[in-house]
């Protein structure tokens, strides 16, 4: 899976999580939460997904990592299968 | 019409689930009902055999209408919710399916035209605004399932009709049923209110290492720890723990904490988690979760939106760190939780830095004082002080 791919992958499972979120309107430098309403719930929702669909166990340490579009593509980049 | 909240007198009927001649026993969901507060299954309270549709689709009915009759099991028969009046001893039921066949509609001549759809993904394509024409599913006979339409969904946006609303709740109607709940609640209920502040240490500490050896779909919120210390504690104050009716109090059956839940787009609901107090956290967890979703996404149950016996809000999400709430009608208490931060805090004779909470109780005053409200906030704290005990 390229970095294309990913992303779109990941902007999809928040959706699912959030439906109102528009994927085009996520800046990828910014914190998730400032920009979409989600709470610990949601989030919990998003690594349980990202656990279900990419096979990335995400222990809560590093949840703070993955506050971001921009910092979930660098945390599971290097932790995906191939 | 079940009363799906004190300030609810009507409602419309949206979906039957049951046809006349069907077997339905106790809990199963056999209609949907549209609400200031989104659309809410109904379950059935009696085993038995449905005899007759009262309701028709899109109709509206008053709280105490009768929806429908059913023959229970022990052959009386009866109106669902609301008992209906009295009426003939029932002649030998008509057409009655095996009962050990699943009770689907397939019996039913509506279903040859009708959608073949499960309720959970109409909602979800009602949410969405996909459109159903010529869909044909991968569910049995064609039927279109959820993921059917979550796969509709992630197609190209060409398809897609513009942005729906959210659950199909109309934001206008649950303000003025949220403000009427509230103008009574602050009219008719005398509130005393108190606050605690707990340290959170102990609990966050048995949290990260329960969560550290477990997959997300196995990890706890702290949530569930504060809900569980909640329904703990509510058995020693049992005065806090039901309803102010008919200028009386009357304790609740068991302890169904209310759980307020922000809704995307405005509005919340409370709806209630059976038997918090006896539940374990993991299955606690999963019902909380449960619950949250189908609060967001449609498929609360009446007996949730009835049920509850106290309430409890958390908005610690929005970084507040008190909240004096107010009480929901007719429950006789609500308690609230803020942000979880770090503070200051003497422990021995120094000062560390710990994780606190701020906990907060509003109850009625014809009910108790503050000295059981202070009692009951106490054992919370107690309580979380002991993670691995709840």
């Amino acid at each position: 899976m390229n970095q294309e791919e990913l992303k779109a992958r990941l902007l999809s499972l928040l959706v699912r999580v959030a439906p109102e979120v528009e994927p085009d309107e996520i800046d990828p430098a910014l914190n998730f939460r400032d920009q979409v309403d989600i709470d610990s719930m949601d989030f919990l929702n998003f690594i349980t997904a990202i656990h279900k669909q990419l096979g990335v166990n995400v222990p809560e340490v590093d949840y703070p990592q993955l506050s971001s579009l921009n910092g979930c593509l660098r945390y599971l980049e290097p932790r995906l299968g191939d | 019409m079940p009363s799906l909240g004190s300030d609810m007198e009507k409602g419309t009927l949206v979906e039957w689930n049951v046809a006349p001649g069907e077997h339905v026993s106790r809990g199963q969901i056999i209609a949907a009902v549209e609400t200031d507060k989104g659309i809410i299954d109904i379950e059935v309270f009696e085993d038995g055999v449905v005899e007759e549709l009262l309701v028709p689709i899109g109709s509206e009915a008053l709280v105490g209408d009768v929806l429908a009759r059913i023959v229970t099991d022990n052959a009386s028969a009866e109106g669902v919710p609301a008992p209906a009046p009295p009426r003939k001893t029932p002649e030998p039921a008509p057409p009655i399916p095996p009962t050990d066949q699943p009770a689907v509609a397939e019996s039913s001549d509506t279903s040859s035209v009708r959608l073949r759809i499960t309720p959970v993904a109409q909602r979800r394509a009602r949410e969405l605004g996909i459109p159903l024409d010529g869909v044909i599913g991968t569910g049995g006979g064609g039927a279109i399932t959820l993921e059917d339409i979550e796969k509709l969904a992630a197609a190209p946006p060409a398809t897609k009709a513009p942005p729906p609303p959210v659950t199909g709740v109309d934001a206008a109607a649950m303000r003025r049923a949220i403000g009427a709940a509230m103008s009574r609640s602050k009219r008719e209920i005398p509130h005393y209110y108190l606050g605690s502040t707990i340290c959170m240490h102990n609990a966050m500490r048995w949290l990260a290492d329960y969560n550290a050896i477990r997959e997300p779909a196995e990890r706890l919120l702290y949530a569930a720890l504060l809900i569980k210390a909640v329904a703990l504690a509510l058995r020693e104050s049992p005065e806090l723990n039901g309803f102010w009716r008919n200028d009386s109090y009357q304790p609740g059956a068991g302890i169904h904490v209310g759980m307020a839940v922000a809704l995307r787009g405005g509005g919340l609901v409370a709806p209630a988690i059976h038997d918090t107090d006896q539940r374990a956290l993991p299955q606690l967890m999963a019902d909380f979760r449960d619950l949250v979703g189908r609060a967001r996404h449609g498929g609360l149950k009446g007996s949730e939106m009835s049920d509850a016996t106290i309430t409890l809000t958390s908005l610690g999400e929005q970084g507040v760190e008190s909240i004096l709430p107010v009480i929901t009608p007719p429950q006789v208490a609500i308690v609230g939780f803020g942000r979880v931060v770090e503070r200051p805090w003497v422990v021995d004779d120094a000062l560390a830095i710990r994780p606190v909470v701020q906990a907060s109780l509003a109850a009625d005053h014809r009910t108790t004082d503050g000295h059981a409200g202070a009692r009951f906030l106490n054992t919370v704290d107690h309580l979380l002080q002991n993670p691995e005990s709840l």
